[in-house]
């Protein structure tokens, strides 16, 4: 058992799955940090899951099906933006709108275009590869450049004050809104991403293939106290606990509870911890 | 511009009285649905007014449709009604999937537990109570957290919706299900509700039961000292707090009701139809009931309205799915979210000056 989750194939599992968790959260983090409450996150990988395999099918190229995944995911940023920021609709309840219209809407492209219920034609796979897959050199790219974007750039001095003080922001003359819009537009991208890796990685789209992973990574970012870097660790451990389960199918947790570790680990630290102690942006939500 | 157009900005604009600017916010939002909805009928080659009128007739003239949209409704009201009362006090419980679903598994195991030969007169008011408790029991957690730990509501319902349907399957596997299957022992029969009888449809006298928690929810609202104390800690907690109410004892008593009212929705779903429990029975009824909390604008009767409206959307659907393909209405559904959601600021804007 030692050997195996030592080998080189397991580490490149453990990466393959990371990938879509680490994008998500890293433009989870970002949106969040200028002040939007992310809950679209799980419609952002659902709508790039099934940009990337629709264009990647229709194009035969890979690396097209990234770009309109990463597309997709900033179209529903913008319309998380347009309701929420620009019409002043409640950011909660827009969240959980898209994650519906995603769910109902990409079963309904797929009728439309495809004419499926569940499945899409085959696009092109990465399947297992590791160095051929710039999805994976993106994600780690990304998690470094972004914590050091956010802390140490005009952009993420802007977005932490939109999130934080947005009266401040004001006050300097940038509207807080633009500043959102930016972020939450760079977090769509990122969240699209990590969707073109989930259709990417298999070759294809099936109906809500992104199974609640934009709420374990959303759980990750506010488990890290909206520090991206730290967020990136989380969704690691995420897809380490998820690989072993893989590896050593149901041997130690009953295979139905194991997806929900993630969620009952944030719970204890909530009831041990507190939710105070991880302090969300001060504007967060308003 | 178009004379009629601006008769209907007037109306959008006029000010007016809390309660008609809730009216308003949900006629639009429903408007704007039906648009995109039409919009998409359009998109897949077909004519809205011909979709739309085959909707309305085939559910008002077929029984069995008429009873499916009333089946769908009355769980709608009940989980409606919980995402209803939570937010009058200010808070948004997302955890209706994970409260009914517990409601689901604590009815159907009582019902079972008891002897079969129960007379209804007790076998029901225990199934019904063990529901509303199961969903208590998630709701309670949810507002304890929420107090006690300063726990935001809408994450650990986001984290218990998951963890309740993967303990409910484990629990259905490890236990319940019957050799090979995904349904768990039959209820004593004397807990089962009876069926309307409409065209064999699974409407049954839950229904009933929904009705009358409308009723005792607007009466605990519009009428006793706890409802206006409920819906003081909505309005500002800090004012609330400073005329004396336990601000935190009403969050998680509001928490609790609500999940309850989420749970009774399982009486319907076992006691009314399957008479056992099931795999993922009742699920997506709890989201949906944001939907109909927020298009009844968090009045019990608007509630209700907005329960029958999404399960005509969502029902007729179905008895139309010759015409539009089925997933058409599902993406319909969220669009009257969104549409509620930014309808109701809109209209809140534009009527500036009204009393609130």
């Amino acid at each position: 058992m030692i050997d195996t989750l030592l080998s080189l194939a397991f580490l490149a599992q453990v990466l393959r799955i990371a990938v879509p968790y680490a994008f998500a959260a890293l433009g989870g983090s970002i949106t969040e940090r200028s002040g939007i409450i992310d809950l679209a996150i799980e419609a952002k990988l659902l709508f790039g899951a099934f940009a990337a395999a629709a264009v990647g099918h229709g194009t035969g190229s890979a690396v097209a099906g990234i770009a309109a995944g990463m597309l997709a995911g900033m179209a529903v940023a913008a319309l998380q933006v347009l309701c929420s920021v620009w019409l002043g609709a409640n950011q909660v309840i827009v969240g959980i709108a898209l994650n519906l219209l995603a769910l109902g809407g990409t079963r309904f492209l797929l009728q439309l275009i495809f004419h499926e219920g569940a499945n899409s034609p085959p696009a092109p796979s990465y399947g297992d590869a590791v160095l051929g897959n710039p999805l994976i050199w993106g994600a780690v790219l990304a998690s470094l450049l972004i914590p050091l974007a956010v802390m140490r750039t005009r952009w993420g001095l802007r977005l932490r004050a939109a999130g934080d003080r947005p009266d401040a922001l004001l006050a300097v003359g940038v509207a807080p809104g633009r500043a959102r819009m930016h972020a939450a537009l760079v977090g769509g991208l990122l969240s699209g991403a990590g969707g073109a890796q989930l259709s990417l990685v298999v070759g294809g789209f099936s109906a809500d293939m992104s199974s609640g992973r934009g709420y374990i990574a959303l759980t990750m970012v506010i488990l890290s106290g909206w520090r991206p870097a730290l967020a990136v660790v989380g969704c690691l451990v995420v897809a380490l606990s998820e690989a072993i389960r893989i590896q050593l199918a149901g041997a130690w947790i009953p295979h139905e509870l194991a997806p929900q570790l993630p969620f009952m680990l944030t719970l204890v630290v909530l009831m041990i911890a507190g939710g105070k102690g991880r302090q969300p942006p001060a504007a967060l939500g308003k | 511009m178009n004379r009629h157009w601006e008769v209907l900005f007037d109306f959008a604009r006029r000010p007016s009285s809390g309660t008609k600017r809730e009216v308003q916010a949900a006629l639009i939002a429903l408007l704007l649905s039906l648009a995109f909805g039409s919009a998409l009928m359009l998109v897949v080659g077909k004519s809205p007014a011909t979709v739309w009128w085959a909707m309305l007739s085939r559910t008002a003239t077929t029984p069995y449709v008429l009873g499916q949209v009333l089946y769908k409704a009355t769980a709608l009201v009940l989980t409606g009604l919980a995402v209803s009362v939570a937010l009058d006090a200010g808070l948004f419980n997302i955890g209706g999937e994970a409260q009914l679903t517990a409601g689901v598994l604590a009815c159907s195991v009582v019902g079972a537990a008891l002897p079969a030969s129960t007379p209804a007169i007790v076998a029901l008011p225990i199934c019904v109570l063990a529901a509303a408790a199961g969903g208590a029991a998630i709701g309670a957690a949810i507002g304890i957290l929420r107090v006690t730990r300063q726990a935001h509501e809408v994450i650990t319902s986001i984290m218990l919706n998951a963890i309740v349907a993967g303990m409910t399957l484990w629990i259905g596997n490890t236990v319940l299900f019957q050799g090979g299957t995904t349904r768990g022992p039959a209820i004593a029969p004397g807990a089962e509700l009876s069926l309307l009888g409409l065209g064999g449809s699974p409407a049954n006298a839950a229904v009933l039961l929904a009705l009358a928690i409308v009723i005792v929810v607007w009466w605990l609202r519009a009428r006793t000292t706890w409802g206006q104390a409920w819906l003081a800690v909505g309005r500002d907690v800090d004012a609330a707090r400073s005329v004396g109410i336990s601000v935190g004892r009403i969050q998680i008593l509001v928490m609790t009701a609500s999940g309850a009212l989420a749970g009774l929705a399982a009486t319907s779903f076992v006691l009314g139809h399957k008479h056992a429990f099931e795999e993922g029975l009742g699920r997506g009824m709890g989201f949906l009931g944001i939907a109909a909390a927020l298009l009844g604008r968090a009045h019990p009767i608007g509630v209700g309205i907005a329960s029958l409206v999404l399960a005509f959307l969502s029902t007729g659907g179905l008895a139309v799915s010759d015409l539009i393909p089925k997933e058409l209405t599902e993406m319909l559904q969220g669009i009257v979210v969104l549409a509620i959601a930014t309808a109701a600021p809109w209209v809140e804007r534009n009527s500036e000056g009204a009393p609130a």
